[in-house]
């Protein structure tokens, strides 16, 4: 009871955290300080709220009733809610205190408020949704998110391309929600068919999901849920959503809110009592998609915060094959599948929450410090500011699943779930078969982009004049970024105690009625890979700190510059661009990712100076659905004239349908 | 643990440490003799070692610290990689259920602090270098895994100690085509990660088709030193891998395995040797397509499996 309570709390506080600042002038503080304090007070709260609710044992339901038909308002923490409010209470709360520098009212007296308010909004929402238990309080819950991370995106409405992006956002998440609307509607229809009653509550799902309605209801929600989580296909809106709102908004964004799809499949996955084999196929189909494409697609960004947005299309994708993994077990009668494929797609929300988080407010300092989001016109950052590209290195080697921090736990999880299935004599082999070795190929693609990014905007000199002056940010926005690369080490490390809590929350996935599942530690090496890593980590520290010395002994401080192989004048602008170093592995995908090209004309025998430019484009969004809707809009022209922005003739059409409906009963 | 796997653990460091260098002396032995002349010493890679540790650093006023971690990262988690292959049948000092992962894995963190200390020079040569490096690397995974797919399901273990161990003697008699298909796949891998001909060449003195050692051009001395010390760990280990899956070491006196194991490591490199001495290097436009074959040839291996 006390967490249920918590939460409501923590929602109510953040609901409101930003409405105080309303009532002051725009000019000054307009109460910042007591916005930051109330979302800290509420995420420590939701925080506690989800610890007592993991490691504290029992939860009980919060119910009153309801008016709203179908609706009840019951609410409760479970261990699968918990794992991801503590989540949302960690970033929306480091990220409250990062905009206290990153985006004070007295830099942005035109939008500064109206982002407090909603972001405020937005954390109650998320919060509100993953502990609903009936279907109408999560849409409530759900369209409060959706609807301010509408305004979040488009903070900067006053720039075309932000208002661009902001419109496209609301397009999809319309869609999402539409699905979702048919899915909720589908679970009552089928729900009362059986017998259950029409009531949304999360307990009369599992009826309707095992009714012959089951499989549409299933497509709605891989619909609906894999919208917001940005899985390929449906990732059209994330992108540039998350390139162009405020820094810290992007890392609620990346790190919670498109995980809220993820919740939403997950929920639904663990109220099927026995789905069938083919939502499993499906899952690990659309991982495999969303892995592979999402960071070929980042290798090709020239945008820092584009690119990143693109790797969380990637990591979408791992999650999803690890959930896959995990149906597949639960439809074959396989739990150390169900384990070993939870565990690792919900430990991989976590961690990307944790070092995508710290990417986005890394990629925020810089752009705070140089004032563009061009990879290639930075370069050297990594002297100007050490502590923000040490950060931002940490993240990107978390990032990469590489030792000793984070993704490597997760990716274990679900490589060993992958093998397991590989490795079995029904048809699953082929999910594992193909799931493992497109996971090794993300993975190592994810090294070439993210040694790329490091690289082109910390490493070499300064490509332009932008990050002559950059410096590392003030504490408000290093300490939030310190404590996410502290959580990436702490998984990596302490994935003993992490599993723990993985197994309290896999229990709940399969539900009280099943037998208990192994233990994740009993299938899973979590002591060896932390002890392993952490030797790691000790021989590189031993092994830099000797050369480091010995450099420090004998070289004379340095006097030049690289030797360039003798070249007398070289200029920052020679060095290896991150497009150039992405050009190959381009061009081995170009027949899906389209790249242009737009090449200099070079004529006679001293040519003039000419310039080069390429970008790789949504090949989804350009040339699928801006197509196929400007097709749509040719055809469908003739139903124009009902749509004329008369709100009475609306409302009359309404009144209308409702009058057809009640009749049609 | 018992004295006697003490033992075979401290031999297995000390292989790990100490043999390295000495491929490399053989692979260039094996090269001067088909080029007819008469090489330096087989000895002669652990005498550049000690010679380049005696030397000073020089550092380009460009570099962080990121130019020196490269180096020592590389060699790092080569060596952790090591720790997990098991030697001459012989079990690995640390094996766990996933521990392929981590081997391939802490390879990466390598790949990306190498790759990284060279973007950190700023030079042109040393970023086109980088970028081959990830960019073949890209490639040459999948043939990896798949190839590990073919170990674990045909021995039905996830522990390289087991899969290319014990195991491995029994799997031949009963998958052996999809071994061979594997055998075949990762000696490309292994060329190719390790810089050698008909991928790379190490001896070659045009900056502009290096892959390799156009990363570590600007590094001199003891950084050097280490560098190189670490590039002949990974064929060592690479090597190792290819040894335990087609001389599969169990049944046989366990202390003969490793007289046996070092035989079969220096006579590895002689192949190298003879790889490298009687072929052209390919363009590098061809190198991406011999990879992806090489990935294809290890999932044919996989398909073999499935019955």
């Amino acid at each position: 009871m006390v967490s249920e309570w918590l939460v409501v709390t923590a929602v109510v506080i953040s609901a409101l955290s930003g409405v105080p600042g309303l009532l002051s002038p725009r000019q000054g503080p307009a109460r910042e300080r007591l916005f930051t304090g109330a979302m800290t007070v509420a995420a420590v709260c939701a925080a506690v709220a989800a610890l007592v609710a993991l490691f504290g044992g029992t939860s009980q339901e919060l119910s009153a009733p309801w008016p709203v038909p179908g609706g009840q308002l019951a609410i409760r923490v479970d261990a699968i809610s918990a794992m991801f409010v503590l989540q949302i209470a960690l970033l929306a709360g480091l990220g409250a205190w990062y905009g206290l520098a990153y985006w004070p009212q007295r830099d942005h007296p035109r939008d500064g408020r109206k982002l407090r308010v909603f972001y405020g909004a937005v954390t109650a929402g998320m919060l509100l949704l993953v502990v609903a238990r009936n279907g109408i309080l999560f849409l409530a819950g759900w369209e409060v998110m959706a609807a301010s991370a509408f305004v979040l995106v488009s903070t900067e409405d006053h720039l075309p391309a932000v208002r661009d992006t902001g419109y496209l956002y609301i397009l999809s998440t319309r869609a999402g929600t539409l699905c979702l609307f048919a899915m909720f509607a589908l679970l009552g229809a089928a729900g009362s068919s059986a017998g259950a009653g029409a009531d949304l509550h999360m307990d009369r799902w599992p009826a309707a999901l095992s009714s012959p309605l089951g499989d549409a209801i299933f497509v709605l929600g891989l619909c609906g849920f894999g919208l917001k989580a940005g899985a390929m296909p449906l990732h059209v809106w994330l992108p540039s959503a998350h390139a162009n709102a405020p820094s810290h908004v992007s890392a609620v964004m990346s790190g919670v809110l498109i995980k809220t799809g993820i919740y939403g499949l997950v929920r639904l996955t663990s109220l099927a009592p026995s789905p069938p084999a083919w939502w499993g196929y499906a899952l690990v189909a659309v991982g495999i998609l969303s892995g592979v494409l999402g960071v070929w697609f980042a290798i090709g960004q020239h945008d820092l915060k584009r690119l990143l947005a693109y790797h969380s299309v990637e990591n979408i994708g791992i999650i999803f094959l690890g959930l896959g993994v995990a149906v597949l077990g639960r439809s074959l009668g396989r739990s150390d599948l169900v384990v070993l494929g939870l565990a690792g797609s919900l430990l991989h929300v976590w961690n990307h929450g944790l070092f995508k988080g710290l990417l986005f407010l890394a990629a925020g300092a810089v752009v705070h410090a140089t004032g563009t989001r061009q990879i290639d016109r930075l370069g050297g950052l990594s002297r100007r500011m050490p502590r923000t590209s040490l950060l931002f290195l940490v993240g990107a080697v978390a990032i990469c699943g590489l030792p000793p921090l984070n993704g490597l736990v997760s990716e274990l999880f679900v490589y060993l779930g992958l093998f397991r299935a590989a490795t079995s004599h029904d048809g699953m082999w082929l999910a594992g078969a193909l799931g493992a070795p497109a996971l090794a190929l993300v993975g190592a693609l994810a090294v070439a982009c993210f040694v790329k990014v490091f690289g082109a905007v910390f490493l070499g000199e300064p490509r332009s004049a932008d990050g002559a002056n950059a410096h590392d940010p003030e504490r408000p926005m290093l300490v939030p970024m310190a404590i996410l690369a502290a959580g990436c080490a702490f998984v990596g490390l302490g994935a003993p105690v992490v599993s723990m809590a993985l197994d309290v929350v896999v229990a709940a996935w399969i539900g009280p009625g099943a037998r208990s599942a192994p233990a994740l530690s009993s299938m899973a090496p979590v002591v060896w890979i932390s002890a392993t890593s952490a030797g790691l980590l000790v021989v590189i520290v031993l092994l830099t700190w000797w050369l480091v010395r010995r450099a420090r002994s004998t070289a004379a401080e340095p006097a030049v510059g690289t030797w360039d192989c003798g070249y007398a004048a070289p200029s920052a602008r020679m060095q290896y661009t991150s497009s150039s170093f992405a050009e190959r592995l381009i061009a081995l995908l170009a027949f899906v990712l389209r790249p242009s090209v737009h090449p200099p004309k070079l004529e006679g025998l001293f040519p003039e100076s000419g310039s080069f430019h390429s970008h790789v484009p949504d090949t989804v969004l350009d040339r699928v659905l801006v197509p196929s809707f400007r097709l749509a809009a040719r055809l469908l022209g003739r139903l124009r004239p009902i749509q004329h922005g008369k709100l009475h003739l609306y409302l009359l059409y309404i009144f209308g349908t409702l009058i057809v409906l009640l009749l049609w009963r | 643990m018992t004295v006697i796997a003490v033992a075979h653990a401290v031999i297995h460091l000390l292989l790990v440490l100490a043999l390295p260098p000495l491929m490399i002396g053989v692979v260039n032995k094996t090269k001067a003799f088909f080029a007819g002349r008469a090489g330096p010493p087989l000895l002669q890679p652990y005498h550049d070692l000690a010679k380049l540790l005696g030397k000073g650093v020089v550092l380009s006023k460009t570099t962080s610290w990121i130019f020196l971690a490269g180096p020592a990262v590389g060699l790092a988690t080569t060596f952790c990689a090591a720790l997990l292959v098991p030697l001459g049948g012989h079990a690995a000092p640390v094996r766990f259920d996933g521990d392929f992962v981590l081997f391939a894995y802490a390879l990466g963190l390598g790949r990306f602090f190498t790759v990284a200390a060279a973007l950190d020079t700023g030079s042109a040569f040393e970023g086109m270098g980088g970028a081959r490096e990830a960019t073949f690397a890209c490639l040459a995974e999948p043939a990896v895994f798949f190839g590990m797919l073919v170990l674990a399901r045909s021995s039905g273990s996830y522990s390289l100690s087991v899969m290319m161990g014990q195991a491995v003697t029994a799997m031949w008699s009963t998958s052996s085509a999809a071994l061979a298909a594997v055998l075949v796949s990762w000696f490309v891998v292994l060329l190719a990660e390790n810089s050698r001909i008909p991928f790379d060449d190490p001896n070659t003195h045009l900056e502009l088709t290096m892959i390799h050692e156009v990363m570590v051009l600007d590094h001199g001395g003891p950084p050097l030193a280490v560098i190189l010390y670490g590039a002949a760990m990974k064929l060592f280990v690479f090597g190792a891998v290819l040894i335990a899956v087609a001389l599969p070491g169990a049944g046989r006196d366990p202390w003969l395995a490793w007289a046996v194991f070092v035989g079969a490591t220096l006579l590895l490199s002689v192949v190298v040797g003879v790889v490298e001495s009687v072929m052209a290097r390919l363009r590098l436009p061809q190198v991406a397509n011999i990879l992806i074959a090489a990935g294809l040839i290890s999932a044919f291996g996989a398909v073999l499996l499935v019955r």
